[in-house]
């Protein structure tokens, strides 16, 4: 039985939601880490998030996207990592001193390659 | 007693110096203890109750009084070590206002400082009223009354953990350790004064780390209702309604959040303290990457400098509660008793 056939009788099948961190492809952490070596030091505690001007009117969470490249979940930001406008208040807040918006500049980098199999 | 002739000079009447002199005067040597302040006490005179158990202060302080009061103990105050050098079996040291002393060893217990609040500007603290520090809470509470400045009470108050702790911005990698602890006790003494009032924690990680600290955490969520978000607040500012609002992500829900508190308390961490670091550098003694005196070993060697005779008790080497301070001071005073033994 198909998917659509199994929906139409009220089942539905759905995708695993885990993280499968023996299939995920993490080249674009690998990307990130060697050109910004500070993306290691993320501890996740969310001050950028909470000064980011973008993400208090849409949803652009770079504390969220850190921890997502990092189990390479690269499918969930592919859109997200395009609306940061690089103002950089979040290096400023940032108290581990990553520098988020090379970060953020090196993701788009690198999911740009990943999509042209250039990675 | 055999130690009677020998002197110790110990630098610093905090809880580690007033222990370490008290285990030393006990033992049969003669000890000058030098206190900065008008009193020995440290840190502790301004507190109120202590974690986890929300014992007063004052009974240990009361215990640390009475060790001092001994016969071997001298006790100069208003007066500080600037300077510690060897000078073949003695120590000689340079305190303030140009008088030297001769010991046959020290131990330094120049302690720490609180982290000074107005260096993270962007909470607000000296320029919002209502933004004050742990330590100011404290007094608030030997007080009797928490309010704020205009004398209201509070309906919402809110804990702001790590602040110039975890921070490369201040140049503070370390953890202060005792502030996440410290945050949980008098987030749970608000709620007790003030009942209608709410008690927000925000934290980057609860570091329970002591006996009965994560007890004292369930207890808050448990009987006393205190909430806690996980984020690092970003900043702080006041509204038109003159309250203060918090910038914060809940990380946990994975967005921004802002909230309205009446009182923004600090947990301002330790540091070096500013004496400290002036006697290292004019000791030659050696400091670490966190500023704070480095030991002969992290493991064995947690009370032993490099310069003979001279040895470290409390957080003049890392930041430490009480009890962990009171052990390291004994500590310090085996090392020194087996130093002078064998000289």
């Amino acid at each position: 039985m198909s998917v659509r056939q199994a929906n139409r009788f009220g089942f539905g099948i759905n995708q695993s939601r885990q993280i499968n961190y023996d299939t995920s492809d993490r080249k674009v952490r690998d990307y990130v880490t060697l050109r910004e070596p500070s993306f290691r030091l993320c501890f996740a505690c969310g001050g950028c998030s909470a000064t980011c001007t973008a993400g208090e009117h849409i949803s652009f969470n770079l504390r969220r996207m850190i921890t997502l490249i990092r189990r390479g979940e690269i499918d969930l930001l592919r859109d997200e990592v395009t609306r940061c406008m690089l103002c950089g208040k979040c290096m400023l807040v940032c108290p581990r001193g990553v520098n988020t918006r090379n970060v953020v500049a090196m993701t788009a980098e690198a999911i740009r390659k990943l999509d042209r199999n250039e990675l | 007693m055999k130690g009677a002739s020998k002197h110790v000079i110990v630098a610093g009447g905090g809880v580690a110096g007033m222990e370490a002199a008290g285990s030393l005067a006990e033992m049969g040597y003669r000890v000058t203890l030098i206190e900065k302040g008008q009193d020995p006490g440290g840190h502790l005179l301004q507190w109120h109750a202590l974690f986890p158990d929300r014992r007063p202060a004052e009974e240990v302080r009361g215990y640390l009084r009475k060790r001092l009061n001994h016969e071997n103990i001298s006790v100069i105050t208003s007066t500080v070590v600037e300077k510690i050098r060897h000078h073949g079996h003695d120590v000689i040291v340079n305190l303030s206002g140009g008088t030297e002393e001769r010991a046959d060893a020290v131990i330094v217990a120049t302690g720490f400082d609180l982290f000074d609040a107005h260096r993270k500007e962007e909470y607000g603290y000296g320029i919002y009223d209502n933004v004050i520090t742990a330590a100011e809470l404290e007094e608030m509470f030997s007080m009797g009354k928490v309010a704020k400045a205009d004398g209201t009470l509070p309906s919402r108050v809110g804990f702001v953990h790590c602040v110039g702790s975890r921070d490369e911005k201040v140049s503070n990698n370390h953890c202060s350790k005792v502030c996440c602890v410290t945050a949980v006790k008098q987030a749970i003494e608000v709620r007790k004064m003030l009942p209608a009032c709410e008690v927000f924690c925000f934290y980057m990680d609860m570091r329970m780390y002591g006996p009965y600290y994560e007890e004292l955490y369930r207890e808050s969520q448990e009987v006393h209702n205190i909430n806690y978000i996980r984020g690092k607040v970003s900043e702080a500012s006041v509204n038109i309604s003159n309250r203060l609002v918090i910038k914060v992500e809940d990380t946990l829900a994975g967005r921004p959040l802002k909230m309205e508190v009446d009182l923004m308390v600090l947990m301002v961490g330790m540091e070096m303290s500013k004496q400290g670091a002036g006697l290292a550098v004019a000791s030659g003694l050696e400091t670490g990457v966190n500023r704070f005196l480095e030991t002969g070993d992290h493991h064995y060697g947690n009370n032993v400098s490099r310069m003979k005779g001279v040895f470290y008790a409390g957080t003049c080497t890392a930041p430490m509660n009480i009890t962990d301070t009171i052990s390291h001071a004994r500590a310090a005073v085996t090392e020194t008793v087996r130093y002078l033994n064998g000289r």
